[in-house]
């Protein structure tokens, strides 16, 4: 069964330089693994092709039933620098929760 | 213990950027009780654009801001013994105090307020000694010296800890107003102060930086700008900002004050934790490395988070530098595309405008398009799930950069043109020309720790 990340997580992103991060929040602690095991720095990195340049990092926050992904590059220069309308990297956090993971029943 | 309470000592958040809720910090200081106001006014550039001030007038370059705040608040402060830590110094911290001086005295308490300066961050003026004895500042993305932009500098500043904030508190100020200090340093450095918590209590001092990360960006923590169930957030309008309940122990409650709007919750606190966040097994601060996969989070009442189990690992030997350069131009046009096609539309502009950017032969560093209402936020992840036929309306959103301004320039003449010579249904041009914007940018470098030595005087108001 295809299962939205906006569904499972939520998430809050910001920036450092020209690198955003996107940390990914289990709504419910049961579903952390879930995410650890589908949601990996490859399959963020295919999900945002084309919108970042860099590679993708990932941390996990098992504590906090979170991950934290660092996306390189994905600001246009970052800061005053950057021509994006999200030359801070506010909403690379909505736009991740848009991936669909499969998940067993 | 300085500011004893029964419940611990309380720090407010009182401004989460310059240009936060001007009704905040009153709120915070009248609401209920506090022992500590928190303020964070600089962002990287903030300090470039001070510093401008100050080459005008230097009398200036500070976040004026603050001294109309601390008009407002000072008789509550004053009655209540508040005291106050603010970055809002700028590049002339002493200037800044000596402005609230003047109004402490005209509200008539002469000889009642002790402020707390610190300086010592400022490096602008020493940036060659120190290339010259063999400091690179290397830019932490690129690795390129800054003797390549040295020329262009415009600011340069130290990330201070809380140490000389400790002073100044120690030494009897009530306002403490520093230049570039650290935002965490700011929460800290009370903490360390009114609990004497030694400099190299490290899991101490990590617990007071992760207490000064979840409130120094404001309502952030307390339900602003939450996405979580955020419909159901209450009385945003009337949100009250954050609040540091702390134990010697170096655990702490987040928690507003009573009657306010928003909401403090597990989940909103997580998701300010993770906001900006690096590797979170090493939080670097001049203060010490927090560990941020060591705290734990629990709903301990209605609006109240407790934070427990904070480890901490020692200070690096570097501090930081924020140092700002000019960069170049940019500018940004946009036109208003209506249905129907008005992404087709939108795109042909794009194309056109191009094309004869092209024919110009003007050079840009880089020229960048997005569509608002289709892809200017989430790229083609949003595209690809849009029917293109049923958007209402799409603003064309191009921009361009270059070293020169004479191209950027030219750029600006060129998106008027195209509401008669076109693709049709087009309008939102009542903006006019957009007008070409110097960039300042920001060059992330460290220095080794013993290059700056930050100095503490009090000044009597």
């Amino acid at each position: 069964m295809k299962r939205r990340l906006l569904d499972l997580a939520h998430a809050r992103s910001g920036d450092k330089g020209d690198t955003a991060n996107v940390g990914l929040i289990a709504r419910k602690p049961k579903d952390y693994p879930l995410l650890v095991k589908h949601v990996t720095a490859a399959r963020v990195a295919r999900h945002f092709k084309g919108m970042i340049k860099g590679p993708v990092e990932r941390f996990e926050l098992p504590n906090l039933h979170a991950l934290n992904f660092l996306l390189h590059g994905a600001l246009d220069g970052g800061g005053t620098i950057s021509l994006k309308t999200d030359a801070q990297g506010k909403v690379f956090s909505t736009a991740l929760l848009r991936m669909e993971i499969e998940v067993k029943r | 213990m300085s500011a004893a309470r029964a419940n611990g000592v309380r720090i407010a958040a009182g401004q989460g950027f310059w240009g936060d809720w001007l009704e905040a910090p009153y709120r915070q200081v009248t609401g209920g009780p506090v022992d500590y106001l928190m303020m964070d006014y600089l962002a990287e550039v903030t300090m470039s654009i001070l510093q401008k001030q100050k080459s005008r007038d230097s009398s200036l370059g500070y976040a004026t801001d603050f001294v109309t705040q601390m008009q407002r608040i000072l008789p509550t402060v004053i009655e209540r013994g508040i005291k106050v830590t603010a970055n809002a110094g700028g590049v002339n911290p002493r200037a800044c105090a000596d402005a609230v001086a003047t109004v402490t005295k005209q509200l008539g308490f002469e000889g009642k307020l002790t402020i707390g300066v610190v300086t010592g961050d400022d490096l602008l003026g020493r940036l060659d000694g120190l290339i010259a004895r063999g400091h690179q500042l290397k830019n932490l993305d690129t690795g390129r010296p800054l003797r390549d932009v040295r020329d262009r500098v415009l600011a340069a500043n130290a990330y201070l800890g809380a140490a000389p904030v400790v002073e100044a508190l120690r030494r009897g100020a009530q306002v403490v107003i520093t230049g570039r200090v650290t935002d965490t340093g700011l929460t800290l450095a009370p903490l360390m102060h009114a609990f004497d918590w030694a400099p190299d209590a490290w899991d101490l001092i990590a617990a007071g930086t992760v207490a000064g990360h979840i409130i120094e960006c404001g309502a952030q923590a307390s339900g602003g700008n939450c996405l979580i169930d955020w419909e159901q957030i209450p009385d945003l309008a009337n949100v009250g900002y954050p609040i540091v309940e702390a134990r010697p122990d170096g655990t702490f409650d987040i928690v507003k004050h009573p009657g306010t709007g928003g909401r403090i919750s597990v989940a909103g606190v997580t998701e300010q934790l993770v906001y900006e966040m690096g590797d979170p097994r090493d939080y670097i601060t001049p203060d010490g490395v927090a560990e941020f996969t060591s705290i734990r989070l629990a709903q301990a009442g209605k609006n109240r988070v407790r934070v427990s189990g904070v480890r901490g690992k020692p200070a690096t030997d570097k501090l930081k530098v924020s140092i700002a350069y000019f960069y170049g131009y940019k500018a940004v046009g946009t036109l208003v595309y209506a249905w129907p096609d008005a992404l087709k539309k939108a795109q042909a502009a794009d194309r056109i405008l191009r094309q004869r950017l092209k024919d110009l032969k003007l050079r840009f560093e880089a020229i960048h398009t997005e569509f608002v209402g289709a892809n200017a936020t989430h790229g083609a992840l949003a595209l690809n799930e849009l029917d293109p036929a049923q958007i209402p309306e799409v603003q064309l959103r191009i921009g361009v950069r270059a070293p020169d301004k004479a191209p950027v320039d030219r750029f600006t003449r060129e998106i008027a043109p195209l509401i008669l010579n076109g693709p049709p249904s087009v309008t939102g041009f009542a903006g006019g020309r957009p007008k070409p914007e110097e960039i300042v940018a920001y060059w992330p470098a460290l220095i080794d720790k013993r290059m700056v030595e930050p100095s503490v005087e009090l000044v009597e108001a």
